[in-house]
């Protein structure tokens, strides 16, 4: 193996031309983010695999074989949101274990991009759990056709996303340098939670309805939006100083 | 020996400062609860021998009395406990976290006490322990349930400023989280059901002093038992100081057990002044 | 130009200082070995000089620029290799590497050169999780010298290697940029002969405090082992 005992060679002064802008700092991030997901595979299928048996569980607990309306709203928002939290739950596991960080407070980066980075690879993780639960919902338990409902119901599962991103990225956080972090992370981030839930399912209860299925109301959307706003503004002022110490 | 009048962050400690250097807490806690036994006295009165008795509810309603002072004061203590957070962040001074410990843990008691009231309430006007249809109710639970974390999250982080620094941030989350929350689900049950429990507008003019009267007594009480309780974890904490200059510094002392409290240790360790009651031995006659 | 400055620092754990009123000065170029006991706080100092932690009383300068306010600015110019390697275990060590260069804004050639200069290149494509501890270290100083950094701090960085890697390493975590091509370096060290042989100024904490702050050839290795009695 060449290397091992020739001398290492003199490396020439290494400048960086100038420190990194948030952006590419924060897809550096996300790439690593990914890379640890793709290769322990330890968030994503958890939760997919989460909600189909919960949809299950709820088909026996209810002794029903279809739902429609507030009952299906609601089945379908509070199973995401659980699923949702095992992902906030592992979200900061592997930093906190490993040093990551102190590698990245070390690193001369403007800090708020761990913030963005981990609300987007919460959100990606979310949107891939959609991407099979809401199937799996409309084939196991949806008494209403999904086809018309689906533009409605995109849109606030989009707004919902981002709330819980943005809360739960915070909460993990939080949790993660405690000693009982598995057990504080849902009990800090479900009460946060409830605002979502309140407008999710309002807004999607109509939209899962068999005969006269309506539209989201904008009340709710709006709900939806201006809470996300208020905590993404919160959590990204606070955000920073969970991470010094 | 002149003890050194030290310069302490935050100027409410200059009045509170002896000439000798000392720093007393808890001054003018004799008035205040003086003034809070008075009041609650008076508002008991004007409840029981002033306030009318409403037609449709009866002796029940006046439970009203309580139960919204109740409210409003806990929402705003959960407020300001966020606001106090702010303070700790920005200025990193221990003390702010205290009171707004402080703070959050009465805004507990107060709100747990709003839930007990509201219920009596619900279950004389309907007989039921419970009602979804009553907003504010359904908020407190919602508050109450995420503000039962505090102490836990506090409890369950060792290193004291990260502590402090992680239940400010939870106090500033949680604090912004209440008018929102009170939004939202009034918005919920406005859609399914309308206020049963009446608002607290249009009142006739006897209701409305009584009301007034015992949302100032019961503020004065939350003033009176955060102050208590800051003061004698202040005393606690200058005590403890003594005692480890007593024993000879760091090594001496037996570590502090874990513990969700503050710790305001830092301030007092580097000698800000002798407690008031230690004999003064050389430090300057006054 | 001194690189570091440090005036009367004092760092508390709650109820215990874990640091308290030490002051020392450091030229560029110069390197100062921490002795001390377990839990005298040579970690703390440390993290405190890399603007991991804050002071909670006393003055810091690193590198002409004063912490905490003024971290931003030197961060670039530090590098720290603790007892954890700060590495992700499921990730390759190219791909840590990789993952540190673009953080420092630092092209791929120079991760390909230290992978290299710490004979690591063979084995640069598999997850950490499954290489030794030894070669985990290896890829820790390729991070921690990856910007070259005008001020190391090392925290008993021999821990883990073998001889040979240890003349690998040697080299790198010395010379660099700094006049005559030294890094300025603070280490901790358990080592006493071995520490003194490295060091141009001697700091002896015991319980957060110093004990012992002086010129190395000036220090005997008995005072160094009074340190730990």
């Amino acid at each position: 193996m060449s290397g091992v005992h020739a001398p290492p060679r003199a490396l020439p002064s290494v400048r960086p031309a100038r420190p990194p802008r948030l952006w590419p700092t924060v897809g550096a991030l996300l790439r690593k983010e990914l890379l640890v997901e793709l290769r322990t595979l330890e968030s994503v299928p958890g939760m997919s695999l989460f909600a189909v048996t919960t949809f299950v569980l709820f088909h026996f607990a209810l002794n029903r074989s279809s739902v429609e309306g507030d009952l299906a709203a609601g089945i379908l928002w509070v199973t995401l949101l659980f699923a949702a939290i095992l992902g906030v739950n592992r979200l900061f596991v592997a930093d906190a274990d490993q040093g990551g960080f102190d590698g990245f407070l070390l690193a001369p980066v403007d800090r708020s991009a761990m913030f963005l980075s981990k609300v987007l690879t919460l959100l990606a993780f979310l949107v891939v759990l959609e991407l099979v639960a809401v199937p799996a919902f409309a084939l196991l338990l949806l008494g209403s056709p999904l086809g018309p409902a689906l533009p409605g119901l995109l849109a606030t599962l989009a707004l919902g996303d981002l709330g819980v991103a943005v809360i739960g990225t915070l909460v993990a956080a939080m949790a993660v340098q405690t000693r009982a972090r598995d057990l504080l992370g849902p009990l800090l981030a479900l009460p946060l939670f409830v605002p979502i839930v309140i407008g999710g399912a309002r807004a999607t209860s109509p939209l899962l309805v068999a005969v006269h299925p309506g539209t989201p109301a904008l009340r709710w959307l709006l709900t939806l939006g201006l809470y996300d706003l208020l905590f993404g503004l919160i959590a990204y002022a606070l955000f920073d100083f969970l991470l010094e110490d | 020996m002149e003890a050194q009048s030290r310069r302490v962050a935050g100027s409410s400690e200059t009045k509170n400062r002896r000439r000798d250097g000392a720093v007393m807490y808890g001054r003018g806690l004799p008035t205040l609860s003086i003034a809070t036994v008075v009041a609650i006295a008076v508002s008991l009165s004007l409840v029981f021998f002033y306030a009318p008795l409403e037609a449709e509810q009866g002796f029940l309603q006046k439970i009203f009395y309580v139960h919204v002072p109740l409210a409003i004061i806990a929402l705003c203590g959960f407020v300001l406990g966020g606001l106090l957070a702010i303070q700790h962040l920005r200025t990193r001074d221990p003390r702010w976290d205290m009171r707004s410990y402080v703070v959050i843990h009465m805004s507990l008691i107060f709100a747990v006490g709003t839930l007990i009231t509201g219920s009596i309430w619900a279950k004389g006007s309907w007989g039921h322990w419970w009602v979804w249809s009553e907003p504010t109710l359904v908020s407190f639970l919602i508050v109450f349930l995420l503000y039962a974390t505090y102490q836990p999250l506090r409890f369950a982080i060792e290193d004291p400023e990260r502590q402090s620094r992680y239940a400010s941030v939870f106090a500033i989350t949680a604090g912004a989280f209440v008018p929102a929350n009170f939004i939202a689900v009034r918005l919920s049950t406005a859609y399914l059901h309308p206020r049963v429990l009446g608002s607290t507008s249009n009142l006739p003019a006897s209701m409305a002093l009584t009301f007034l009267v015992s949302l100032g007594a019961l503020s004065l009480l939350f003033a009176t038992l955060c102050k208590y309780e800051l003061t004698a974890k202040h005393t606690r904490s200058q005590i403890r100081a003594l005692r480890r200059r007593l024993d000879g510094g760091d090594a001496g002392a037996p570590a502090r057990a874990r513990s969700a409290v503050p710790s305001l240790q830092h301030l007092t360790t580097s000698g800000a002044g002798p407690v008031v009651s230690a004999p003064a031995a050389g430090s300057s006659a006054r | 130009m001194a690189a570091l400055e440090v005036e009367g620092l004092t760092r508390h754990y709650g109820e215990r200082e874990a640091l308290a009123d030490v002051s020392l000065s450091l030229d560029a170029g110069q390197t100062l070995v921490v002795f001390g006991p377990n839990g005298a706080g040579k970690t703390t100092l440390l993290r405190v000089l890399a603007s991991l932690l804050r002071p909670h009383a006393g003055s810091v300068r690193v590198l002409g620029s004063s912490l905490p306010g003024e971290a931003w600015a030197v961060r670039a110019r530090i590098g720290l290799l603790g007892h954890e390697p700060l590495l992700y275990r499921e990730l390759t060590a190219r791909e840590n590497l990789r993952f540190y260069a673009r953080l420092y804004g630092i092209e791929d050639e120079r991760v390909h050169e230290l992978l290299e200069s710490v004979a690591m290149h063979g084995r640069a494509n598999e997850p950490l999780r499954t290489l030794s501890r030894g070669m985990v270290q290896r890829v820790a100083v390729a991070r921690a010298v990856l910007h070259d950094p005008e001020l190391l701090l090392l925290d008993e960085p021999n821990a883990n290697l073998d001889p040979a890697a240890i003349e690998l390493v040697v080299p790198l975590l010395a010379g660099g940029s700094g006049p005559n091509g030294l890094r300025t370096r603070v280490i901790c060290s358990h080592d006493p002969s071995g520490g003194l042989a490295q060091a141009d100024v001697v700091l002896g904490l015991r319980a957060g405090r110093p004990a012992l702050l002086r010129a190395a050839a000036e220090v005997d290795p008995d005072e160094i082992a009074e340190l730990y009695r």
